[in-house]
């Protein structure tokens, strides 16, 4: 009999790997004997340590979330979506499941039976390697060239990186560390490990090690002019080291380091010393187990070699991101950490086209983020804003010296947009001549813009006006805005002007208290977030921050803060204008995560009635701070 | 030999109804089984119009079980031309066709005691009753659960405030291809019952 309900389910399947290797007849008789599930969200499919169920799952619709539970917290793991495979676990073992999968929103689930699907899989090495590589490697979809895949598996290998504290998971450590031999000079030794940058080196004979020799003893011995710098190595170093066994897992090897008082141990083959050396594990390295998170992170991209290396730390910062939301952890907080991590990989990317290019730059020079990047409210993946500023230098070595900062920044953009970071579609780049320049040039342009403000030189300001230093030498940024604030200072036409468009924006709501949404376009019936509620909150910040003389704050939420300090009168007024802020700011990031977008439009069918009000709630501060502009900087008559 | 009094009274039905009716005497221990059903129609007078096809699902333990299924395409003989870019299903269509007893013979075998779910559920009944009339037999005897009832219950709506199907997939986000094939329907309404069954938590 024909079956058009299985049809459908063939129809949707043939799309997705591993069922695309199956032939239509195939994927037909499978979908015959599948079940549909209806997962309200926060609905559980299965719970760590359920027995297997004798089925696996693909979901339809909706989005499934995969976590597992540590310190009677549940940590995300990964997140499935249309399409993606779960619960793959009976295929390979017998126990449990490990994980939990949980409905994130309303789906619908095709259960297929292990035992239907069992054939195929023997039958088709294609569907077999598929599965097997996903379950062994845990990297998602292992067709996907970028490793952003899809699939999950359930295989779990705690690796620092995936989840958060596993204590009584193996550790991670560093293998094949860098060894030296006994007759080594020291002062051979601690150049090695200061350009390796490592703070210990393990001291092998015939690859088995005999001691170490770490900070500590450099400091101890040989600073102190215990021993001359030119001794061998063996003169100074500890011994014996002490060896562990690979496996270890992060308790026991805590606990190993506290009995012998030692902070690094040695992994060796056998566990012996008398076997060869096969890693070290640090104190540090326990620290970055437990807390996987921003540490490793900026380790990470320190360490980083090419723009692969620092997209992955992005693509990690996503989950931290996530998790951080899940834990309800403040958003500021989350602002901060993720801002570190951008301005880390920002660094690296620079230092890496500087080594790059060959040669060092022709003059000092700063590399600064401008607009949300510089107001490090970046939480999501937007488009890269940054500029470039340098010294001064003899009108006849300008324009080579500027050629090579383009040069740079050309091939700095270019990593940032592999990395993720979209090019700017304004042009807003360090690439852009415009936007590389010197000192004393960045201050005439940020003259004329203040002198005399226009239309298009306020839009520059309100750009340009929130920057942050990344690199380079910090002195030519503060010249900057030593000069911003001598021109602005007690400047009431750039005031006015910069006011007038801080209120371009008005407060969101309709006379109704009703939301006012897009009436037409591409995102007709949705909520611009970004353009009703979040842009004016920041142009009010720069506005009264400017007006004020703070200087070197550009975050929005620090702006309101400093305010509020300085003005106490008006205290509540910024106080609650930076909670709005971090509230909208953290609706945008979580509808960015779960859209994978920039999370700009809301689409209010969407939200839960408590989420409604909590928004417009938050639009009540937007209409206080719009008065209190309006009256200082007398705009009624203005505009 | 003792006299039967009753035997002209209770009527001679036919092997597949009293095995039909044999279902609903057995013990209910079973997992309790839904079926959710479409017909498509010549139009919508119940007494005029015939049944073009049937579709149904079967549902248990709050999963669509995609092999329990049925679906019979009937030999028409009122057709209404009218209707038939509604349903699609042509007097001569490529579908194997059978008669009506035959197919009602089929549901009744495939439905079993099952609670009966579907759209404006009770025009559907009484189409399957009409034809089992025709059969001369009784009329069906399972419980039957609306989906438009059942979200008015969710709302609150009053009694006569009715909602179409498509109207409720909208609602509830239920993609809406092979909308009126008689499986089709039955199997987004099947959806649609999963989700106002947790709701509902019933």
């Amino acid at each position: 009999m024909k079956n058009p309900i299985a049809e459908r389910i063939t129809d949707f399947l043939k799309h997705y790997p591993p069922f695309s290797s199956l032939s239509y007849l195939n994927l037909l008789e499978i979908a015959k004997t599948c079940q549909v599930i209806y997962l309200e969200k926060n609905q559980t499919l299965f719970k760590i340590n359920d027995a297997t169920h004798s089925f696996f799952y693909v979901v339809a619709s909706g989005a499934v979330g995969l976590s597992v539970t540590s310190d009677a917290d549940d940590v995300l793991i990964d997140k499935c979506d249309e399409g993606d495979i779960l619960g793959l676990r009976p295929f390979f073992a017998k126990n449990n499941y490990l994980m939990t999968a949980k409905a994130r929103e309303e789906s619908i689930i095709y259960a297929i039976p292990i035992e239907t699907f069992k054939p195929y899989v023997i039958a088709n090495p294609e569907v077999l390697s598929f599965l097997l590589e996903s379950f062994a490697s845990n990297t998602r979809n292992p067709y996907d060239k970028n490793n952003k895949g899809k699939l999950i598996s359930e295989n779990v290998i705690y690796n620092d990186q995936s989840s958060e504290i596993q204590y009584y998971q193996p550790i991670k450590y560093t293998s094949n560390p860098i060894t030296a031999s006994p007759n080594d000079v020291v002062k051979f030794v601690a150049q090695t490990m200061s350009s390796s940058k490592i703070g210990s080196m393990i001291i092998h004979e015939n690859r088995k090690p005999i001691g170490i020799v770490t900070d500590k003893d450099l400091r101890s011995k040989i600073a102190t002019g215990l021993y001359s710098i030119d001794v061998t190595i063996d003169k100074i170093m500890s011994s014996p080291v002490i060896t562990v066994a690979d496996n270890l897992s992060i308790a026991e090897a805590q606990i190993i380091m506290l009995k012998n008082n030692v902070s690094h141990l040695c992994v060796t083959k056998d566990g012996s010393t008398d076997s060869e050396i096969t890693g070290i594990i640090t104190e540090h390295d326990i620290v970055v187990a437990q807390a996987n998170n921003p540490g490793v992170l900026l380790k990470q991209s320190k360490r980083a070699q090419k723009s692969a290396d620092l997209k992955e730390v992005r693509e990690k910062l996503a989950d931290l991101i996530q998790h951080s939301l899940d834990k309800n952890v403040p958003i500021n907080h989350i602002g901060s950490i993720v801002g570190e991590i951008n301005l880390a990989i920002t660094k690296r990317a620079i230092e890496l086209a500087i080594e790059k290019i060959g040669t060092p730059p022709p003059a000092q020079f700063a590399w600064m983020n401008i607009g949300s990047q510089g107001r490090k409210e970046q939480l999501l993946l937007t488009d890269q804003d940054n500029a470039i500023v340098f010294e001064d230098v003899p009108e006849d070595k300008y324009d080579t010296v500027k050629q090579y900062f383009i040069e740079l920044a050309e091939k700095v953009t270019k990593t940032l947009n592999k990395v993720g970071y979209e090019y700017c579609p304004a042009e807003m780049m360090a690439s852009n001549p415009l936007w590389c320049k010197s000192v004393s040039d960045w201050q005439n342009q940020f003259k004329g813009w203040i002198t005399a403000p226009g239309e298009k030189g306020i839009l520059m300001c309100t750009i340009f006006f929130d920057y942050d230093f990344v690199y380079g030498n910090e002195t030519l940024v503060d010249a900057i805005t030593k000069t911003i604030h001598e021109e602005t200072h007690e400047n009431q036409l750039f005031f006015a002007y910069l006011g007038a468009d801080a209120l371009k924006n008005p407060p969101p709501l309709g006379f109704f208290r009703q939301f006012l949404v897009e009436s037409d376009g591409e995102h007709k019936d949705t909520f611009d977030l970004k353009g009703r509620a979040l842009m004016p909150l920041i142009d009010a910040a720069r506005i009264l921050s400017l007006s004020k003389g703070i200087k070197n704050t550009a975050n929005t939420i620090s702006r309101y803060a400093k305010l509020a300090e300085l003005e106490p009168q008006n205290a509540p007024i910024y106080e609650a204008c930076g909670d709005a802020f971090a509230e909208l700011l953290k609706f945008r990031t979580e509808e960015g995560l779960k859209s994978e977008s920039d999370g700009r439009y809301l689409n209010l069918s969407e939200l839960s009635k408590l989420d409604k009000v909590k928004l417009k709630n938050d639009f009540q501060p937007i209409n206080d701070i719009q008065e209190v502009i309006k009256n200082r900087f007398q705009l009624t008559y203005f505009t | 030999m003792k006299f039967n009094w009753f035997k002209k009274i209770v009527k001679d039905y036919p092997k597949f109804w009293e095995t039909y009716l044999s279902y609903f005497n057995e013990n209910q221990s079973k997992e309790k089984r839904y079926v959710v059903f479409d017909c498509e129609t010549t139009g919508l007078d119940y007494k005029s119009d015939r049944i073009l096809s049937i579709g149904a699902v079967a549902i248990q333990n709050n999963q669509i079980i995609v092999g329990d299924f049925m679906e019979v395409f009937l030999q028409q003989d009122v057709f209404k031309p009218e209707s038939v870019p509604i349903h699609g299903i042509l007097r001569e269509g490529k579908e194997e066709k059978i008669v009506e007893a035959e197919a009602v013979i089929r549901f009744l075998d495939f439905i079993k005691d099952a609670t009966l779910i579907g759209h404006h559920v009770d025009f559907d009944i009484e189409m399957i009753n009409q034809a089992l009339n025709r059969l001369d037999v009784g009329k069906l005897q399972n419980q039957a659960m609306d989906t438009d009832i059942m979200y008015q219950k969710l709302k609150y709506l009053p009694q006569e405030q009715h909602s179409s199907l498509d109207e409720l997939c909208d609602i509830y986000k239920i993609k809406k291809s092979d909308r009126h094939t008689a499986s089709g329907d039955a199997f987004i309404t099947g959806l649609l019952f999963l989700k106002l069954k947790r709701k509902l938590e019933i």
